[in-house]
């Protein structure tokens, strides 16, 4: 009796075991996969030039449009969406005790990062069609920003709830008002997560195509205002595989090395930016 | 009488610097809280806007014949949902099927067995999992999945598919919802106090029955919740699934097939449909249809989770 019990506790601790072998490899089945079919027509020319003429036909150019159109998309976006979520995790953490609103605020947030991004391109296309507005860098910037708010927001927010109560009643025993004790003491104990999450919203504005669809278009040159059109990675990756010419799609693969290699820079960053500032947490 | 004239010049002094912090207090809070009321109006923005556009196509047909029919022409005025509503419940079930296990019992090892140590290695994998752009998934469903399909899996089931397939969309899927589905499994697993599992260990129970009877059990609601939470974020996954499926608006027979999800057929069609309005107003529909169903799934499985987390706070 015992042995068969045993022996059900070492069957399903094995199939534990290889679920997570399976997760492990489909992550590293997804590396492997993009860097191998993507590495032989990686070059320097990729990131350097814009395409030339003829590019989506073979010719010569890489995607320097792409990666800088992405990078401005997302600073621009992340930049807003900040201005927007420091306020409101704030909000949700000091001036809302013994009410209800904060718990119903966090429940908008937490529903609208379950939205897919599609439906925020959509919405925002909307907006453009009423205002009479073209796609350009301008609404790209608005629609990521209008995505990772919520996103953004609800990682500030976990973070500044684990700042600890006795931190908080210590600096407002001192007689500090709660927006000086938020200065000073709340934001700079979540400083930490706070960039985490600031990088973490960035990530996942550089890497979504479907919101960007319609709102930022799309082009070979660099943009040089607003009003532009602007073309992103994640797009770029989408439209080079989308041509029925091999090198062309052999560059969406040297494309998407690209952008995993931006989003493994990324999460290498916060973790060791996190760790820095760590040094001055009270814990 | 000079004395005192200071002191209350003093007094005056300190009480306006009090006045002017705590009038700062006032209004930094009063401030903060615009973006919150914005944030709030934005859900409800998108679903006017959403439900204005799709109100031209609800006011010519009914809602039964816009979801149940499966005739798609939109150049002749047929607009029948059901293929697309289909594909998605299809790609998204298996999607499913697939993750659900694999999420769990990876979960509960973590959770239960895995070392601390492991735990510490394993947790920046599966954060890399989630920050992985979709267009990437897409391109490795593409490149890998969609040829073993062609060449192996499909001939050994005996039946001939281009790759590009329900099966495809199902394989990338379930990758992309491990970490949503093993992160909030895992958090839900930890809400279940440690008593609770040393009282069945010491009344003889092995690790194994103490997780499947007492752990499980009282972890259920969190880990439905989970899973209703992994399905909404399958059900509006776009880029990755539109680049594997096909595309094809025809309700599908079995795993092989292609089909035509929601999130493709308004990424596939957005562009070119400006001409003609009922079409716009068709594919504003689906959206609405889209955002509806991801609103409920999220709302149902957010209250479950904010109750657990206030049981064990």
């Amino acid at each position: 009796m015992i042995k068969r019990r045993n022996l059900e506790e070492k069957i399903f601790k094995s199939v534990m075991i290889l679920s997570l072998t399976i997760v492990i490899c489909s992550l590293l089945a997804v590396f492997a996969t993009v860097i191998i079919k993507g590495a032989p027509s990686l070059s320097l020319e990729m990131i350097t030039e814009v395409p030339k003429g003829g590019y989506y036909l073979g010719g010569g150019g890489g995607i320097l449009n792409a990666i800088v159109g992405s990078l401005y998309l997302s600073i621009g976006a992340i930049v807003i969406a900040f201005i927007l979520s420091l306020p409101m995790a704030l909000y949700l953490n000091q001036y809302s005790e013994r009410s209800r609103v904060p718990g119903i605020i966090r429940m908008i947030l937490e529903v609208s990062t379950g939205i897919p991004s599609l439906i925020y391109g959509v919405f925002v296309f909307l907006i453009m069609i009423e205002v009479g507005a073209r796609a350009s860098l301008f609404w790209g910037i608005i629609t990521i920003a209008v995505f990772i708010t919520p996103i953004l927001t609800r990682g500030m927010d976990e973070i500044m709830q684990t700042v600890p109560l006795k931190l908080k009643e210590a600096s407002l025993a001192l007689g500090t008002t709660r927006f000086e004790t938020l200065i000073h003491v709340i934001t700079r104990q979540a400083l930490p997560g706070i960039l985490t999450a600031v990088i973490l919203a960035f990530g996942r504005g550089i890497g979504d195509a479907a919101s960007v669809l319609f709102t930022a278009g799309y082009t070979d040159s660099i943009p040089t205002s607003l009003s532009d059109p602007v073309a992103t990675l994640p797009l770029a990756i989408f439209f080079q595989l989308s041509t029925p010419i091999p090198e062309v799609q052999q560059r969406a693969y040297a494309s998407a090395i690209i952008l995993l290699v931006i989003v493994l820079l990324l999460s290498a960053v916060s973790r060791i930016l996190s760790r820095r500032f760590m040094e001055y947490v009270v814990r | 009488m000079n004395f005192n004239r200071s002191r209350v010049l003093k007094n005056n002094l300190i009480s306006s610097k009090r006045n002017r912090r705590e009038i700062t207090d006032k209004i930094a809070g009063k401030f903060m809280l615009i973006p919150a009321i914005l944030i709030s109006i934005l859900l409800f923005a998108i679903f006017a806007l959403l439900l204005l556009h799709s109100e031209q196509i609800l006011s010519l047909y009914p809602i039964t014949d816009l979801i149940f029919s499966s005739s798609w022409k939109p150049l002749a005025g047929d607009f029948g949902f059901y293929p697309f509503i289909m594909g998605t419940i299809w790609v998204t079930s298996l999607a499913m099927i697939f993750s659900i296990p694999i999420s769990i019992f990876t979960a509960v090892y973590l959770s239960e067995y895995a070392h601390p140590k492991l735990r510490k290695i394993i947790q920046p994998f599966i954060d890399l999992l989630a920050g992985i752009p979709s267009v990437v998934f897409g391109l490795f469903g593409v490149l890998l999945i969609v040829p073993l399909i062609r060449d192996y899996l499909a001939p050994m089931a005996g039946v001939t598919s281009s790759g590009y397939s329900i099966l495809a969309g199902g394989f990338v899927l379930s990758i992309m919802v491990f970490p949503i589905l093993i992160s909030i499994t895992y958090e839900v697993l930890r809400t279940v106090p440690v008593e609770m599992r040393e009282a069945s260990l010491t009344l003889g129970a092995n690790q194994w029955e103490t997780i499947k009877k007492v752990v499980l059990k009282k972890a259920y609601p969190g880990i439905i919740a989970a899973i209703i939470l992994g399905f909404s974020r399958a059900f509006g996954e776009t880029m990755a699934v539109l680049m594997v499926v096909g595309n094809v608006a025809k309700v599908p027979t079995s795993v092989f097939d292609p089909a035509y999800p929601i999130p493709a057929l308004i990424a596939n069609n957005y562009g070119e449909m400006m001409s003609i309005p009922i079409y716009d107003s068709a594919l504003m529909f689906a959206a609405l249809i889209l955002f509806v169903m991801v609103v409920i799934f999220n709302i149902i499985s957010k209250y479950v989770l904010i109750k657990i987390k206030r049981r064990v706070a």
